[in-house]
């Protein structure tokens, strides 16, 4: 068995707790207009050959216990982030097992966009979701993203029905995801959930734009200005008013 | 930070470096005087000690509160012609060179024109050195395969330890005479070298205290004419306080300081010894005087500080004494190497941090000034936050303190032979140098080029950047079946170099010990007293001789290539490849990209490079660690570099990793600049498989961008990083924190960054005042910004 594995990277200390490895997975069924990795989607194509690199689950365990000091030290771990690792579940659910055998502390950083069954699997194995959470209007999660949430909001609800630990991150795009419309209705979605996760406000940046014109792939977030801090600011108010656990960036 | 001390702060900073010619003088007219032949030459050394003491002008400044100053003036710095004579062109060079430059007046030069160079020609040890050494030494040395510290300086690296705080020179005199009266004259010879030792030390005691009081009556004139009522009662404290110490001990924390300052000053007026001196644990050292004051309500803490300021700005007055040639390019700073030590254990070896630790860290952040250095010793018993206060400092990118790892330090000298209690209260000065504070002499004897001993390996002993045979006939690399044939004849080569090198060092040792007693420095490092020994000669608890390693990442990246391309991959021959370099890669662009990026480097947790890091390290170690010098003591190895990798580069030339004739070398441990492409964590796993504890300091340089510092994460991050770095040994870490950006800036017009701090080497410098390789380097090292 193997993945496709875009990068490995070390020192992370914005996914989840302490240092972390994160193990970025190549492919993405959805295809966000913002998207930080856009050569990160590529699935089953040549383009994601040129992305990435086999690895079997055992292999990709020894780059990972590589840092395993560092992950004892600190309280971190593994992070498995994307494109999107739910995509390839039966590769996932084998690197989780290794993990747990070696006692280390994963993550998974996911669109839960798959199968109910596949959430079910993977939530035994797992120690932390860092959950998206995009557009509640399907309408405009479908143009934005390509796809529909149906997927994705079920599986959040089975998550945290099952008492998962979840954090929800944000992604606060300039028009797309952080209307106030928009807000009001994660705001609503989120208190309906069996308990109030934790949330995180991620800023849209423009590091990316760079791959985009390296690798040649369509930007249609060219010209588009970072959400303001103020604004930014009364997001977070609107969540913490709420009684959210609320915090700017990851 | 008050306008008294911004007074005295600016005026450091603004003041320029001047050669003075007082000490010159004053040594040249005491060694003139006809009746000297008479005594012997440790008390010759005390006398002309105490002449120049006596003589030498003495300097108060409006609002000091820590008085005295080893020139005529701040930053006026004396010369030591017995070392190191300064032709006129040298003094030329020194008042021209556009950096770490001197001011020479005219003055200056004519004195030195009538009376220095006419006395002292043939007489320094300089010269004496150079006479002594092989030719073989001297082709060694001039090819650049290591260098000399003693040439031009004095052994020091050295620093205080707790018990001097304890007592008063009068006290000191009290053990001098003890052990004189206890002199055993069965064994005549023996004991009348001790006689004479021991007489010099009194003289020296003596004189230290007639130096302070001549303070304290300079202070009285100023008390005449002084008008202002707060500043009269100033006066009046540090009258008394001159007129107390080093005479009896301190008592009170304004005492200690001034203790220490005086005794500061008679070490570097005695010599010109390279490091300067240090207080060392000064955390630990002042707690009793600061927790008693308090108490007592003599002292606030807002007092505490604004003394313990006056106290930085004394190191700052005072440069590193001038250096040329080999020696200026080796270490190429103003900075005289004072490295003051917070945190750690305590003797029993119980957390030492204490409130005295946050209020200098406080001194630190605020005077922002290149002298003195610091450091913080991190313990696993010391709390998170100590660590968290001094990320903060770092943060504000001076490049203080660097951060070291006290078990780590305490293994290292366990294994060399001290006691549990010596070794908890040592610690690193200089760069990173471990040593028993207090009672060890450990000499920095020369850098050593690694890299270099490979060129001369690939070439059959000759040294390609003039045709010379300098090296050992250990065969022509083509024919090589194997790597481990490369590798047998690299080590062959490297322990001809080091015999080399320790052989001049155990003639240089002799020198001094022969011909520059320092009783001075003696009477404050244990058991010269008690052994009736001078310092240079052995009398030290423990004396201890390194050689310095330089470039451990380029020679492991220039051997990693050899094996994968050459020999594992057979990408090419050895043949093509030597020709390559030999060409500086003109016209093997391709190859030298291969070569760049193509290939395993040392830095980013690969067995593969890493392994040969681990070899090269166990031959080195071997050459070199437990041979006896000649004071009863080991060399040992460590690995810094100041500034020598620039130098080394410089006469290095094209190597198999794709680095090109002259460029800079590796410093430190650190991976090869911009090869480490895997983070952090990478760095320190490869850093950590060489087997710290078995060396006496290691220098790792990890540079971030101010972003990873601006979070709370990012500190805890760095913290974890430290201590994790420290669980698996590592040594010394230290940060930079800039952006690129910024340096490129402040290269283009170093008058708007003149305050502009960065971590060279093991110490911190003003980005302005370094080479312009030097920056480019420092531009250039990887950034870690991906966070
Ligand atoms: S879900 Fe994430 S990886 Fe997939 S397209 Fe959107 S932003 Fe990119």
């Amino acid at each position: 068995m193997q993945a496709r594995i875009s990068n490995i990277q070390r020192f992370c200390i914005h996914d989840g707790p302490g240092i972390r490895t994160t193990v970025f997975f190549q492919g993405c069924l959805m295809n966000c207009w913002w998207c930080h990795n856009p050569e990160s989607i590529f699935y089953n194509d040549v383009n994601a050959e040129k992305f990435s690199t086999k690895y079997t689950p055992e292999e990709l365990l020894d780059e990972i216990k590589k840092d395993l000091i560092f992950f004892d030290e600190s309280g971190g771990g593994v992070t498995f982030s994307g494109g999107e690792p739910l995509l390839q579940p039966e590769f996932l659910k084998a690197i989780l097992k290794l993990c747990k055998s070696n006692g280390i502390h994963n993550t998974i950083d996911t669109t839960g966009f798959c199968n109910k069954n596949v959430i079910e699997e993977i939530s035994e194995l797992s120690d932390l979701f860092l959950y998206d959470l995009k557009i509640i209007n399907n309408e405009f999660h479908e143009k934005f993203t390509g796809v529909s949430n149906k997927l994705p909001l079920q599986n959040l609800k089975y998550l945290s029905k099952n008492d998962k630990i979840i954090n929800i991150r944000i992604p606060l795009i300039p028009n797309i995801t952080d209307t106030k419309e928009n807000i009001l209705e994660i705001i609503k979605f989120l208190s309906s959930l069996n308990r109030k996760h934790k949330i995180n406000l991620l800023a849209y940046h423009r590091t990316s734009a760079g791959k985009y014109e390296k690798y040649n792939i369509e930007n249609k977030m060219k010209d588009t200005k970072p959400t303001s801090e103020m604004k930014i600011e009364t997001i977070k108010n609107e969540f913490f008013s709420e009684g959210f656990d609320v915090k700017i960036g990851g | 930070m008050k306008d008294r001390i911004k007074i005295l702060r600016e005026n450091s900073l603004n003041t320029k470096p001047m050669i003075s010619h007082q000490r010159a003088i004053l040594l040249t007219e005491f060694y003139k005087s006809k009746d000297i032949s008479d005594y012997s030459i440790p008390v010759q050394r005390a006398l002309s000690f105490k002449y120049i003491l006596e003589n030498k002008d003495i300097c108060i400044l409006d609002n000091e509160l820590i008085v005295g100053e080893r020139g005529q003036f701040p930053k006026s710095t004396p010369t030591y012609p017995e070392i190191c004579l300064h032709s006129l062109e040298d003094l030329d060079i020194l008042d021209s060179r556009k950096k770490i430059s001197f001011g020479v007046t005219d003055e200056t030069k004519n004195i030195y024109q009538e009376q220095i160079t006419p006395f002292w020609k043939g007489k320094s040890i300089r010269e004496k050195i150079f006479e002594e050494m092989s030719l073989e030494w001297k082709n060694a040395y001039y090819a650049g395969i290591f260098t000399e510290f003693q040439e031009q300086r004095a052994p020091g690296h050295t620093v205080l330890g707790g018990d001097t705080f304890k007592k008063g020179f009068n006290d000191i005199k009290n053990e001098i005479n003890k052990e004189i009266k206890n002199l055993d004259f069965s064994n005549y010879s023996e004991a009348a070298n001790k006689r004479e030792e021991l007489k010099a030390m009194k003289i020296v005691t003596d004189s230290l205290i007639t130096f302070a009081s001549r303070h304290a009556e300079r202070i009285e004139e100023i008390i005449q004419t002084e008008t202002i009522p707060e500043r009269l009662r100033e006066l009046e404290s540090m009258k008394a306080i001159c007129q107390k110490v080093p005479a009896i001990a301190p008592q009170t924390f304004w005492e200690s300081l001034q203790y220490y300052w005086f005794i500061h000053l008679g070490v570097i007026t005695e010599l010109n010894p390279w490091d300067s001196f240090n207080p060392g644990r000064l955390d630990q050292h002042l707690l009793p005087f600061y927790q008693n004051d308090i108490k007592k309500g003599i002292l606030t803490k807002e007092k505490a500080k604004e003394l313990l300021q006056a106290f930085w700005i004394k190191f700052n007055n005072h440069p590193s004494p001038p250096k040329m040639g080999v020696t200026a390019k080796e270490s190429n700073t103003y900075t005289d190497f004072s490295l003051i030590n917070l945190g750690g254990v305590k003797e029993d070896g119980s957390d030492a941090v204490n409130e005295l630790t946050y209020l200098i860290l406080d001194v630190i952040e605020e005077m922002r000034l290149l002298q003195p250095g610091s450091m913080i010793q991190v313990s696993k018993k010391n709390p998170d936050n100590f660590i968290k206060r001094a990320l903060k400092i770092i943060k504000t990118g001076f490049g203080q303190p660097s951060i070291f790892n006290t078990e780590e330090i305490i293994l290292e000298l366990l294994r060399q032979g001290k006691s549990i209690e010596d070794a908890r209260n040592g610690g690193a000065s200089g760069c990173v140098e471990t040593g028993a504070f207090g009672k060890e002499s450990y000499i920095l004897t020369g850098y050593f080029n690694l890299p270099k001993i490979l060129e001369i390996t690939l070439n059959n002993g000759i040294d390609l950047q003039n045709g010379k045979m300098i090296g050992i006939k250990t065969g022509n690399p083509e024919n090589f079946s194997s790597f481990d044939e490369l590798m047998i004849a690299y080590e062959k080569q490297l322990n001809y170099f080091a015999n080399i090198k320790i052989n001049g060092n155990k003639i240089i040792e002799q020198i001094y010990s022969n011909f520059l007693p320092v009783p001075f420095l003696s009477i404050l490092i244990d058991d010269c007293i008690k052994n009736g020994k001078d310092y240079n000669s052995g009398g030290a608890r423990y004396n201890t001789s390194y050689v310095q390693g330089v470039g451990l990442g380029s020679i492991t990246d220039e051997l990693t290539s050899i094996k994968y391309n050459v020999f594992d991959k057979k990408n090419f021959t050895l043949g093509y490849l030597l020709n390559a370099m030999k060409t500086n890669f003109q016209g093997h662009e391709t190859l030298r990209l291969k070569l760049t990026y193509n290939t395993p480097k040392y830095g980013n947790d690969d067995d593969y490079a890493d392994d040969i890091t681990r070899k090269v390290f166990e031959i080195f170690y071997n050459a070199i660690d437990g041979r006896p010098n000649t004071k009863g003591g080991y060399f040992r190895i460590n690995f810094l570099p100041t500034t020598s990798h620039m130098y080394f580069g410089s006469v290095t030339g094209a190597m198999p990793d794709g680095r090109k004739a002259g460029e800079p070398l590796s410093e430190g441990i650190s991976p090869v600049q911009g090869a480490d492409t895997n983070g952090p964590t990478s760095v320190l796993k490869s850093a950590a498989k060489i087997d710290h504890v078995r060396t006496g300091g290691t220098l790792l340089n990890q540079k971030f961008t101010p972003q990873i510092l601006s979070s709370e994460a990012g500190i805890n991050g760095l913290m974890y990083l430290i201590r994790t770095y420290f669980k698996m040994d590592g040594h010394h870490i230290q940060f930079n924190v800039v952006t690129a950006k910024t340096l490129k800036k402040a290269k283009k017009e170093p008058e708007k960054y003149r305050d502009l701090i960065v971590r060279v080497a093991g110490y911190s410098d003003y980005f302005v005042d370094l080479t312009n390789e030097l920056q480019d380097e420092i531009i250039r090292r990887t950034e870690h910004e991906n966070m």
